[in-house]
């Protein structure tokens, strides 16, 4: 069992915990996930790391409330413990040789984008950071961010909070501006992704994106998180989750993420009931 | 006096139209008449055939003949002198192609039934107080056996009947490899499994799940820093094939192992697990093997309408074993024989829609020794299917082969090992699908058993 040491609840729907995992800790590098099970008749489900402590041997993951396992997850409290957590899976983000880099997260895809950032930061990369959210009520980790940015973006749909529009709006301006980038490691919402990708591929930058599809072991065993990048199929458990942003087709992943929707959301609803039940 | 029937006693089964609809086991197993009755038909033959062909050299005619007697334990007792998991044997091995094809009744007649009587004499071991092993006095020598399926098990448990402290490391979070999450439980039941497992336990092996080697821990790691002296890898052959056709990403599309382990180790059939599952009504499976088969049947039992078998060759050349391929027709599965899928077709929201084959026709023998399948000119047809399931084939997983230096391995990902077990690494020992690509679940054990002895001697002679 892996024990939840800290709980913290970040806007209204999204939630980091702290797990006790020291073999985690031991090896985890930005850009790696665990996959999860909160109890024996759990689903198994890949979040990515998004803090890591090796002394304390703790690895944070931060996730947001979509389904009835996320639902379950953010009723456990510090003190309870999770059935399973494995990893640390996938391949690091690689950072070598960057002296500039923009770092773009939309909404909890920032959980999984400030690790990379303070990586970054850590080794001396200039970094530009343009985050988005769609309102002031759901901005995470602004904080965080300011500490491991050079410069630092703050977006919101409506305006609320930094300016209004979305990153890639920030993106063009800052290059149009005349910032020159190594590379941009955007991570967020697959559409952010794509358009994000589709701006870049413009000015002929490198991109790197993070994919989050469905999975179920995360060892290369199932292919249910298989993708289409540059024609080819990949495995994003094994083989990314980092991808080159101008060849995954984003298009396809979408439709892939919907595969259990309704599936999910009646099973979201339940476990909701469930809890109100509780409750009462 | 000898049973002189010229068939095997029939295998008491469970309606087809009762268990295409469960997961609860197809076969029932004999009583003990039908085994005493089933052990006469062994002449006992000096030159023993069938041992000859049995990948463990599980003393047949011995233990069949303790069955005539009626002493179950003491048949027990032969089998696992060289067969540690009888009950998971007496169920999945193909006996027709190994230990049963040599029987001298099978000349005029059918082969004496030698699987079920290993079935009947595991559970009569497992349903009757079976005693609790007692852990053998430690040697002190610490061993790895990466991976908990057959090869891993078997390797696993020999080793520490010798003596040796063995920790056996699973990738995912319950052990068995592809007898959980491969093997349905309406062929293996899960309980069957879990005995074994806890078998091992008893004998002091410390199992640890959630443990995907190669990434929380390199081998390397593990016998430089965490002191153990040797390491068997048996990760088997979990990588899965597609066909490389348009189409294969659409939703709707699995590959069997997906489907399988949604099914087998999430649970994904019942109600109150939080896995989900696509419950199809027209699913096509493409492969003729028996994890196509075991897909197949599983589809059935998640409520498809239809499940339609698409194989490239002829019913003759079927992979499968034959009881399964006939268990798989008595439930409702149809066979598309000679069909070739050369495209998935999708709907406006990327659904699966129907998959485009062509019919073949057999040609000259290939490699294998098959008959080659070639195309037939304009033959072209659509299949409605709104899931496809691919079994087309596995490889071994690249996690380990990867992440360990100097492991030489094969063009095709298989690590290269002797007859013997030993790999280029010194220490380092590998069995089972990780060496040979996808194969049954007795030569996995057959080489788990073979490389735990070489690790006895080269532990001993270091």
């Amino acid at each position: 069992m892996f024990e939840i040491l800290k709980r913290k609840q970040l806007n209204p729907s999204v939630v980091r915990i702290d797990v006790a995992a020291p073999l985690v800790a031991h090896k985890a590098q930005p850009g790696q996930f665990i996959i999860l099970r909160t109890d024996e008749r759990g689903e198994r489900i890949p979040l990515t790391i998004a803090d890591f402590d090796r002394e304390a041997g703790t690895v944070a993951v931060i996730f947001q409330i979509v389904g009835a396992t996320t639902e379950k997850l953010a009723h456990l409290q510090v003190g309870d413990a999770l059935a399973d957590f494995v990893g640390p899976l996938g391949r690091a983000t690689e950072t070598d040789g960057l002296r500039k880099v923009a770092v773009v997260g939309g909404g909890v895809g920032c959980a999984i984008a400030y690790p990379v950032a303070k990586k970054l930061h850590e080794q001396g990369t200039e970094v530009h950071t343009i985050v988005g959210f769609r309102n002031k009520e759901l901005v995470i980790l602004e904080d965080e961010f300011a500490a491991v940015s050079d410069r630092l973006v703050m977006m919101t749909d409506d305006g609320s909070h930094g300016d209004k529009g979305l990153v890639t709006n920030a993106l063009k301006a800052l290059i149009d501006g005349g910032e020159q980038y190594d590379e941009v490691i955007a991570i967020g919402p697959l559409v952010m992704m794509k358009f994000v990708s589709l701006l870049t591929k413009e000015y002929g930058i490198k991109t790197v994106v993070s994919m989050n599809p469905i999975m179920i072991d995360g060892t290369g065993m199932c292919g249910g998180c298989r993708l289409t990048v540059g024609g080819e199929t990949k495995f994003a458990c094994v083989d990314g989750p980092e991808f080159d942003g101008h060849l995954v087709d984003f298009d396809e992943a979408m439709q892939r993420g919907k595969m259990y929707v309704d599936f999910e959301r009646h099973a979201h609803d339940e476990s909701c009931r469930l809890f109100k039940k509780e409750v009462r | 006096m000898p049973n002189m029937s010229l068939t095997k006693q029939p295998m008491p089964s469970r309606e087809p139209s009762v268990r295409r609809r469960d997961f609860d086991e197809v076969a029932l197993g004999y009583t003990a008449e039908q085994a005493i009755d089933e052990a006469k038909r062994c002449l006992n033959c000096k030159n023993k055939p069938c041992v000859s062909k049995c990948p463990v050299q599980v003393d047949i005619p011995s233990f069949i003949a303790r069955v005539a007697e009626g002493d179950f334990e003491g048949a027990y007792a032969i089998i696992t002198r060289s067969n540690s998991l009888p009950a998971v044997c007496g169920r999945v091995c193909p006996q027709e192609k190994q230990c049963e094809s040599q029987c001298v009744r099978g000349i005029k007649g059918e082969a004496v039934a030698i699987g079920r009587l290993e079935r009947y004499v595991a559970d009569w071991h497992n349903a009757h107080g079976a005693t609790v092993p007692t852990a053998v006095a430690p040697n002190g020598h610490k061993v790895a056996v990466v991976g908990s399926g057959p090869a891993g098990l078997a390797c696993a448990g020999d080793l520490v009947k010798k003596g040796y402290d063995v920790t056996l490391f699973e990738a995912l979070h319950l052990a068995g490899g592809v007898l959980v999450y491969g093997i349905p439980e309406f062929r293996l039941p899960k309980a069957i499994v879990q005995q074994e497992i806890d078998t091992l336990k008893a004998l002091g092996v410390h199992v640890q799940t959630n443990m995907v080697i190669g990434r929380v821990l390199s081998i390397d790691e593990l016998m430089n820093e965490q002191g153990f002296e040797a390491v068997f890898i048996g990760s088997g052959a979990g990588l899965p094939r597609f066909m490389n056709i348009p189409g294969e990403n659409l939703s709707g599309v699995y590959s069997a192992n997906e489907f399988l382990t949604r099914v087998n180790l999430m649970k994904a059939y019942r109600e109150d697990s939080d896995t989900p599952i696509y419950r199809a009504k027209r699913v096509a499976v493409v492969g003729g093997g028996n994890v196509a088969m075991d897909a197949a049947r599983c589809a059935m039992r998640l409520g498809a309408d239809s499940v339609t078998i698409v194989y490239r060759r002829s019913r003759t050349e079927l992979p499968a074993r034959a009881e399964e391929v006939e268990h798989a027709e008595e439930e409702g599965i149809e066979f598309k024989l000679l069909s070739n899928p050369i495209e998935i077709l999708g709907d406006e929201n990327h659904r699966v829609c129907g998959i485009r084959c062509v019919e073949m026709e057999l040609g000259e023998p290939d490699a294998s020794g098959r008959r080659r399948p070639v195309v037939k000119p304009d033959s072209a047809f659509v299949l409605d299917a709104d899931c496809v399931i691919m079994a087309v084939g596995t490889s071994p997983n690249p996690l380990i082969k990867s992440t360990t230096a100097d492991l030489q391995t094969q063009s095709w990902g298989g690590i290269v090992a002797d007859e013997k077990g030993r790999t280029s690494r010194e220490g380092v020992y590998a069995g089972g699908d990780a060496v040979t690509g996808a194969a049954t679940v007795i030569l996995a054990m057959g080489a788990g058993k073979t490389a735990a002895a070489s690790i006895d001697e080269y532990i001993r002679n270091k």
